[in-house]
């Protein structure tokens, strides 16, 4: 088998595991009250880190580029209550353009 | 919390959402086919990748490994790696799945970030908006990379279309309603900090794994002026809709 086959399939059986682990294994029971309060944060917590990883760095380097620029332009639209496809087009128009110029 | 009406629509809802970003989803998934190529994939193995493992991020790096010539082994831990975030967003989600054990190990593996984080609604995670979204993106994704496969090194490079900005925008946009406390206003604070913090120095991945640690907000006791504050901006809700949080914090 070669390399690349190998790769494909055990990260994809990884993959498929790690996706299913949460909904198979905790589905059905009931969380205490304290982790229930703590899974309610993985949204925030991870969303931000998202954000700040795909619009500030490459590899693993800090980086200001067009993407920052773009995010910028995105909270400008989010804080004037734009709808989401006007923010995703205006912090994708915000780098596009900066590209262009730059 | 019983949702009487509305279940297609909700389907509908969420892949109208994701809709305005699957061309962008789809060039992504070009650009990998045609790495994935040069990388000395075989057209089968590129799509086979892109059908199984359906995660960008670590898809890219895999294949950016065994392209400058690492070992498999190399490859597989840092796809591994990037894709241990959904061990934590699987389990926030997992009261939301239905069915027995085999719908909810399939319907998991629509799971990818931007589902994900559109099926955040008002505090609750909607199961049909992240499968409807989940389904438009799969499309895009496969669809992409046998385009790729297909046309090779004459796809565009999304960068200059500026959709490489347009994912974090997304996420800082459907990130922005779930801080409606202290509380999520710290993780979230926590959870991009200790990303950048460690971006610099771990390997790719666990900046975003170690953001969960942001979690531990939730231990805090709540204030309470602030627990009355909610319970006052509550009220009015209370005979409609369920309101934001208020199963679980």
């Amino acid at each position: 088998m070669s390399t690349a086959w190998i790769a494909v399939l055990c990260v994809g059986v990884a993959t498929v595991a790690i996706k299913a682990a949460g909904p198979v294994l905790a589905g059905e029971r009931e969380l205490p009250l304290r982790t229930g309060r703590m899974v309610a944060l993985v949204g925030p917590a991870l969303l931000a880190a998202l954000v700040a990883t795909q619009a500030l760095t490459t590899d693993e380097e800090l980086v200001l580029d067009e993407r920052g620029a773009g995010l910028v332009a995105a909270a400008g639209a989010i804080a004037l209550r734009a709808p989401l496809i006007v923010v995703v087009l205006v912090a994708a128009a915000a780098a596009a353009l900066l590209r262009v110029i730059t | 919390m019983f949702q009487t009406s509305g279940s297609r629509s909700s389907y509908a809802a969420g892949a109208r959402a994701i809709l305005p970003l699957s061309p962008a989803v789809l060039l992504f998934g070009a650009s990998f086919g045609v790495l994935a190529q040069s990388a000395g994939f075989d057209p089968v193995a590129s799509i086979a990748m892109s059908a199984t493992t359906f995660a960008g991020s670590a898809q890219f790096a895999a294949v950016s490994v065994l392209g400058a010539g690492g070992t498999a082994l190399a490859a597989i831990a840092a796809a591994v790696l990037l894709n241990a975030r959904y061990g934590p967003m699987g389990l926030a989600a997992a009261k939301a799945f239905r069915g027995g054990r085999p719908r909810r190990a399939l319907e998991s593996q629509l799971l990818v970030d931007e589902s994900w984080a559109l099926a955040q609604q008002d505090g609750r995670f909607d199961i049909r908006r992240m499968l409807g979204a989940g389904l438009v993106l799969y499309a895009s994704w496969v669809g992409g990379t046998a385009l790729g496969v297909a046309v090779g090194s004459s796809v565009g490079d999304p960068a200059t279309l500026g959709l490489d900005a347009a994912f974090p925008a997304l996420f800082l946009a459907l990130l922005v309603p779930l801080v409606h406390s202290r509380r999520a206003l710290a993780a979230a604070l926590a959870g991009g900090g200790i990303a950048l913090l460690l971006t610099p120095i771990t390997p790719a991945g666990v900046p975003v794994i170690a953001a969960t640690c942001g979690v531990l907000f939730g231990l805090l006791p709540e204030r309470r002026r602030e627990h009355e504050a909610r319970e006052t901006r509550a009220r009015p809700a209370r005979q409609g809709r369920p309101c934001p949080g208020e199963a679980t914090s």
